[in-house]
């Protein structure tokens, strides 16, 4: 029997495409101590801190250690990170909670996409052996697994399009996400291609940024009511691309039924289509009405966020909610955070 | 049929913009003008050097600027007695923490002089590069200067 644990507070800074070379103890004090006064927390309280954030994107050796500055790091106290997107340091936060000894935990995440070459780093994340050497950077994998999705029937181009032109209209709402025109599937259909077959406007605005979420054991948060992850065959050959049984795995585990809001971590317009239909949703899900992770997607934090929105979304009225987070090349390892109204 | 395959060269190079960051940019300005600026916690009232922008202690914004001595004391050392690339000095020459007059945390940096000569608690100051640089390696080194050393108690807690 699992120990239920809360959301007790979020806090996200607004994502930008450059943010001035902020430091990482900085940007972590500011968004830690946001989420904390969300929850009504004190610093001192929190019995367990967890961080997700990659060395590779930050381009300095040890940069997790340089942010726990950013939450006082003295009187020493129970950290932990995980060089994964901050949703897997709220799973790990989730798993230390069960262990009934610590009631508060304390989860972040922070990347930066203006420091280096995110895509280099997404194209040497891949086998060392068969597909790095080729070069082969993450827009080219995403467009090849588009062009999986049109050939198999399953969506055409203009589902791309209505995918961009939802999330565009969702993020002029959303104040943490830089600014971007309404358009319209037809305007976004006449735009050159990026990567055949998908355009720009496919691809994410990739950005700098960090999240924090306040989890404690009890309270009258947002109730996480189900938390798993399932993981694909890293190499994208050995895969159907066109489905994620991953995430359809995770979400069943979860429990992903009956949701009115789902945010999904797709940072590629046509990966949007496909985690829909391997959770299942259908019209009475609204999807990321945050603008999702095309209107900003910050390495390391798109899918903490993602889980942030889902619990900002119940906080709103929502009665179920649903986070999801992917971590490595074309959708190949998926998290569903499954959220409900205490 | 063509030779299998078994090596080949895979040659990786990622490039990153540094971006020191507020707190080290005006640090590092401080270098281009033989000033050593440190930044001071509003809560606790250390003043860090190298600065940082947020206090680990206190969680606050280090805000106050703070230009510390240029000489200081060795609270602690070790002698490097092996030669590798990028060496200033010529082993053997010690690798010190120096704490500067009016710092809360030492400075990692060498020392020169005679090796057998350094202690805890002895006086140096700062040696600077002839070309200065935005790095703290416009430091040269720390020599020693002839002044009675700092009792150990008066630097105890750095230690």
């Amino acid at each position: 029997m699992h120990r239920p644990v809360h959301i007790a507070g979020f806090a996200q800074l607004p994502a930008v495409r450059d943010d001035g070379g902020r430091e990482e103890a900085e940007v972590v004090r500011v968004v830690t101590t946001d989420a904390l006064a969300d929850a009504g927390i004190a610093r001192s309280d929190v019995g367990f801190v967890c961080s997700g954030s990659n060395d590779y994107v930050m381009g300095r050796a040890f940069s997790f250690v340089m942010a726990v500055d950013g939450i006082g790091a003295w009187p020493p106290v129970r950290e932990s990170h995980v060089e994964m997107d901050g949703a897997w340091a709220l799973y790990e936060a989730f798993i230390r909670l069960q262990h009934g000894d610590v009631d508060v935990a304390l989860v972040y995440g922070f990347g930066k996409s203006s420091l280096g070459s995110v895509d280099q780093v997404r194209t040497l994340e891949l086998d060392p052996y068969t597909l790095a050497p080729l070069g082969i950077d993450p827009h080219a994998l995403a467009a090849l697994q588009a062009r999986a999705l049109l050939d198999s029937g399953k969506a055409t181009e203009r589902d791309f399009a209505e995918v961009v032109a939802r999330a565009r209209a969702a993020s002029q709402g959303n104040p943490n996400v830089p600014t971007a025109d309404a358009i319209d599937v037809d305007a976004i259909l006449a735009a050159p291609y990026r990567r055949t077959p998908l355009r720009h406007h496919d691809c994410a605005v990739q950005t700098d940024g960090a999240a924090a979420i306040v989890l404690t054991v009890g309270g009258s948060g947002p109730r996480i009511a189900g938390l798993e992850h399932r993981i694909d065959a890293h190499q994208p050959g050995a895969r159907d691309l066109t489905v994620s049984p991953s995430t359809r795995l995770a979400g069943e585990a979860a429990g992903a039924t009956n949701i009115d809001v789902a945010e999904l971590h797709a940072p590629w317009s046509h990966q949007e289509i496909i985690l829909a239909q391997a959770l299942g949703l259908g019209e009475g899900t609204s999807i990321n009405p945050s603008g999702g992770a095309l209107a900003a997607d910050t390495p390391m934090v798109s899918g903490l966020t993602r889980i942030g929105e889902a619990a900002m979304a119940i906080r709103s009225g929502a009665k179920r909610a649903l986070g999801h987070a992917t971590s490595g090349p074309l959708l190949q390892h998926n998290m569903v955070c499954v959220l409900e109204a205490s | 049929m063509s030779e299998p395959v078994w090596r080949f060269k895979g040659p990786t190079k990622l490039e990153y913009l540094v971006k020191a960051g507020a707190g080290t940019v005006e640090f590092l300005e401080g270098i281009l003008q033989k000033k050593l600026i440190g930044k001071r916690c509003p809560g606790c009232e250390l003043v860090y050097m190298p600065p940082r922008g947020s206090c680990p202690v206190c969680v606050l914004e280090m805000t106050e600027s703070v230009e510390v001595g240029q000489r200081g004391t060795v609270t602690t050392f070790s002698v490097i007695r092996f030669p590798f690339e990028g060496q200033v000095l010529t082993p053997p020459y010690a690798c010190a923490h120096v704490l500067l007059d009016g710092a809360d945390v030492p400075l990692i940096h060498v020392v020169g002089g005679d090796v057998e000569d350094v202690r805890m608690g002895m006086r140096v100051e700062a040696v600077w590069a002839e070309e200065l640089a935005p790095t703290l390696a416009s430091v040269r080194y720390f020599m020693p200067v002839d002044e009675p050393d700092t009792p150990y108690a008066d630097f105890e807690a750095y230690v």
